[in-house]
């Protein structure tokens, strides 16, 4: 049975439980259902809700809890001389695995029967034709080790699988009964079904936090394997990044933390002055017409994919650049070897980051209170002496917090340095050269072929936590900085 | 007072100590200038970021409404009976025997007879000639006749596409020049398209299957399209639709409605803050730990793309949907309670169907902010895979593997081929399509339910 049929048997009794309390409980006051403590359809949701509600929760945990149950029972089932030599428990696992999906698909494509895929004495090398003839990948040849544990992981599958819907089942009929057997006229139904629903809102409030704690765990876990397997001081001071998957790779942060430092701080160079003035502009001098034109448009600059952006670093801002620094370019300098390059990266993503910038400030120099303009022009100050001189320095802290922002979105952005930084990875200070990012090494390490029993995989963990933690520290030192403001005018 | 007020029409003799208001000493002059040049410095800013739009904007329509259109040639090809059904018994194992290889000699034939038709003078061999066809005819050629074995032995005309370097001469990306080193394609057979254009069967039309059509391999960017990959985006907004928007509007409606001033609610609140700042990117490695290494869920598909995605837009929603139901006003709930509602009831009957234009908007605006994402589509594995075959039913949409629009962009910038970025514009184009139309829904839904209390 499918789960998809589970899940709908549930909503079936849910539904077929709503009437049948509504209906006892109408019953109960022989249909008078002003006698009634709440509505007749709180009765009936109270039965619906007590049938899905731990059914399905015991559902969802149980489809967490099985697969994670029974790959530990089964790896435990391999020994250790069946490891081959430069392979893991978990690559093992993952052809247990293929093995064990491998029986199911031939089972049920008629290409074997039961018993035969149950057989932990077939033959290995009939076992290994049938399957591939069933049109099963295999990476490998079965061994005999592997087809135990892959015989005992189908066994352990299919037993949980059919306990699990009789208890989500039995758990559903039961809470069912009881809730309908509660129905009486005496019964506070709104009462529960709305503890129930506040708990049910309480819940999906929660999963915010439930996605934070996931992140930090998951990338923490692989982060401490990473450092069983390689010297944390060279991780975060040595001074060479260099993955070789033959082992032996100095992995070091700093020479990509600085390529993000240096890409970010162009970005920031472009974005922050026009971000800038554009505020100011639009603020204090634009009539309202030409705000009203002006600050969509620039906006929209802010909602274009950063898809977009990464592509017109590539294939039109890159060449551009080189045309004009590359060699025979129009300035005939030749300083500039290939369109990847720091400024490339860097320009775009100013570009990017205009909006971002105008419109914080936008709100901030909005914020600061028409008396201090007003002071100001009173005294004979012009437009432009008072912005500089009264509403820059009363706003500097909320621009600064715009700008630690802007900084934190540069830090953390990833398709257009993949695109346009390059992949070198090296201390130099010339923005012409190609260089390296934390977010490009991350996706370069994760694609592909990945191996999570070797550091130069999971090292992409660590680098994803320390990002993680920078702009977590940015974005929290930004927001203080500018409720704090925000607070001092309010 | 001045001295101006008190004897009127009479001009000050002594220049008093600050000069005439009517002459600008030095010091306004210059503080004028220093106002104008102020002034000057917003005006640029706003016109270089507007200028930035126009130019992204230029660039995009002129780089990528060439993948719309595809220069194809006409030929009419005998399928002769001999070549493809040797048995002669129309079985469609038999000739499900022929390979794609087995139709090439129909298709020089054909245009060997095409040419000598049209009286075009080439020294071109018939192999050579059939160069400036896609590899992909000969499979479209195949899949006809396995779909039509009836017209086995008829003449049928077909048109086929070209050759992308042809196609790009066509377009004017490819010249004479550039192909100097180019062993697919030589001066003489561009000669030769030349003759055919000017003979009217070899043109450029608008081309479908970049919209509808599968990718297509490294070989052949004159068959790739957008379409499965697209499929692949449908399905993932799915999910972010169907699990974003009902968490989202729960979790809203506690933060808003019900939550007490606690530490549980400050914690969650903090968190939904920084949940919106977090890097794209983050979201992905949650995804590849969780989703793919500890639940197993399939790579690449649009489940898992869907799920990542989720978490991403969920913050949004969040914001935007508390905007709107702060947007309505207490009055409303005090009625709701002064009439005997539970705090539930006035929730749920009167605040969020209030609320729900806005709810609305917001949601299509996460919508959109996920649909054009690729940085997390590309840890779980969306790119790379090649998405040749549309998903066969709705439960294989979710978990089999497919690509995504952004990915697909992707994917097609990094191939070797120049020819495919022009298809990662015409890719690009129609992502833009997608989320300006999503985000004009979005700001006429507002306009026309906006409500001001």
């Amino acid at each position: 049975m499918a789960l998809s049929w589970l899940l709908l048997i549930l909503l079936a009794l849910a539904v077929i439980g709503y009437f049948a309390g509504r209906s006892r409980a109408l019953a109960s006051v022989g249909g008078d259902a002003r006698d009634l403590h709440s509505l007749p359809s709180y009765y009936g949701y109270n039965v619906a809700l007590t049938a899905l509600v731990p059914a399905i929760g015991v559902l969802i945990v149980w489809l967490l809890a099985q697969p994670m149950i029974v790959n530990s029972t089964v790896s435990g089932l391999i020994p250790d001389q069946a490891i081959p030599e430069g392979s893991d428990r978990g690559l093992i696992m993952s052809e247990v695995r293929r093995v064990a999906y491998g029986l199911d698909g031939a089972v049920s494509s008629g290409a074997m029967t039961e018993a035969q895929a149950q057989d932990g004495d077939a033959d290995i090398e009939i076992l290994t034709k049938s399957l591939k003839d069933a049109g099963q990948v295999l990476t490998q040849d079965v061994t005999q080790p592997i087809l135990v544990a892959a015989q005992k992981f189908r066994s352990m599958t299919s037993t949980g699988t059919i306990a699990m819907q009789v208890v989500v089942l039995a758990l559903a009929l039961l809470g069912a009964a009881f809730a309908y057997v509660r129905t009486h006229k005496e019964f506070r139904a709104r009462n529960v079904v709305e503890q129930g629903v506040l708990a049910l809102l309480l819940l999906a409030a929660s999963i915010a936090i439930l996605t934070t704690i996931g992140i930090v765990l998951s990338m923490l876990f692989e982060t401490m394997n990473f450092f069983q397997l390689h010297s944390w001081k060279d991780f975060f001071f040595g001074s060479t990044w260099a993955p070789n998957f033959r082992g032996g790779s100095e992995l070091s942060i700093l020479p990509l933390l600085w390529g993000t430092l240096y890409i970010s701080v162009i970005a920031l160079l472009v974005a922050v002055p026009i971000g800038l003035f554009a505020a100011i502009y639009l603020s204090e001098y634009a009539s309202g017409v030409t705000r009203s034109i002006a600050k969509p448009l620039l906006e929209i600059l802010a909602g274009i994919p950063t898809i977009v952006y990464g592509l017109f670093a590539l294939l039109t801002v890159g060449p551009a650049l080189v045309s004009m620094f590359g060699d025979g370019g129009v300035l005939g300098v030749g300083w500039m070897a290939s369109s990847n390059a720091v400024l490339t990266a860097g320009l775009v993503m100013g570009i990017m980051l205009i909006p971002f910038v105008s419109s914080l400030s936008d709100d901030i120099i909005n914020a600061v209170p028409q008396s201090m303009r007003d002071g100001s022009l009173g005294l004979g100050a012009t437009h432009s002496e008072t912005v500089r001189n009264v509403i820059l320095p009363a706003a500097l802290p909320g621009i600064v917090g715009a700008i630690l922002l802007a900084a934190s979105r540069a830090i953390g952005e990833t398709m257009i340095v993949v695109m346009a930084a390059g992949a070198i990875a090296k201390f130099s200070g010339n923005p012409f050269e190609a260089m390296t990012t934390i977010t490009t090494r991350i996706v370069s390490q994760l694609t592909g072929d990945t191996d999570f029993a070797s550091p130069e995989t999971l090292v992409a963990f660590a680098l994803g936590l320390t990002l993680f933690i920078i702009t977590l520290g940015l974005n929290i030192f930004a927001l203080y900085i500018v409720r704090k403001y925000r607070e001092q005018y309010e | 007072m001045t001295d101006m007020s008190q004897i009127p029409g009479a001009a000050p003799t002594a220049k008093p100590k600050g000069g005439s208001l009517f002459e600008k000493d030095a010091r306004t002059k210059r503080r004028n200038a220093a106002e104008s040049r102020f002034k000057m410095y917003g005006i640029a800013a706003i016109g270089i970021g507007l200028l930035m739009l126009i130019v992204l904007v230029t660039n995009i329509v002129t780089a990528g409404t060439g993948a719309f259109q595809q220069t194809y040639l006409e030929l009419d090809v005998d399928l002769k009976a001999d070549k493809l059904d040797k048995k002669g018994n129309r079985n469609i194992e038999d000739i499900k025997k022929v390979s794609t290889f087995g139709y090439a000699p129909l298709i020089s034939a054909a245009l060997e007879s095409e040419v000598k038709k049209l009286g075009i003078q080439t020294d071109l061999k018939p192999k050579a000639m059939g160069k400036i066809l896609s590899k992909a005819a000969q499979a479209e050629l195949r899949n006809y006749v396995l779909a039509n074995p009836d017209e086995i032995g008829k003449t049928v005309s077909f048109r086929f596409l070209t050759n992308s370097r042809v196609d790009g001469y066509m377009k004017g990306r490819v010249s004479r020049e550039s192909i100097a080193n180019d062993k697919s394609i030589s001066v003489e057979q561009l000669d030769f398209v030349d003759q055919l254009r000017d003979a009217g069967v070899l043109y450029k039309a608008f081309n479908p299957d970049f919209i509808f059509g599968a990718d297509a391999s490294d070989q052949r960017p004159e068959a790739a399209g957008i379409g499965v990959s697209m499929l692949g985006s449908l399905f993932m907004m799915f999910v972010v639709l169907a699990l974003a928007l009902p968490i989202g509007v729960a979790a809203s409606i506690y933060l808003e409605e019900f939550a007490p001033q606690n530490r549980l609610t400050d914690i969650i609140e903090v968190n939904i803050s920084n949940l919106a700042a977090v890097p794209s990117i983050v979201f992905g490695i949650l995804g590849l730990a969780v989703f793919i290494n500890y639940m197993h869920l399939p790579t690449s598909a649009p489940l898992v793309g869907g799920l990542v995605l989720t978490l991403m837009t969920l913050p949004t929603i969040i914001i935007s949907t508390r905007a709107s139901l702060k947007a309505v006003p207490p009055s409303i709930r005090d009625a709701a309670l002064g009439v005997g509602a539970s705090k539930m009831q006035a929730v749920f009957h009167h605040v969020l169907p209030l609320a729900a234009p806005g709810i609305l908007t917001g949601t299509i605006i996460g919508l959109a902010q996920a649909l054009g994402e690729t940085a997390p589509l590309l840890l779980i594995g969306m790119v790379g895979f090649i998405a040749s075959n549309p998903p066969d039913g709705i439960v294989a949409g979710f978990l089999s593997p497919n690509s995504a629009m952004p990915a697909q962009i992707y994917e097609w910038s990094k191939r070797a081929d120049p020819a495919f970025y022009e298809r990662a514009w015409g890719g690009i184009i129609i992502l833009l399509i997608f989320l300006v139309t999503m985000n004009t829904i979005a700001v006429l839904l507002r306009r026309r339910f906006e409500r001001r209390w």
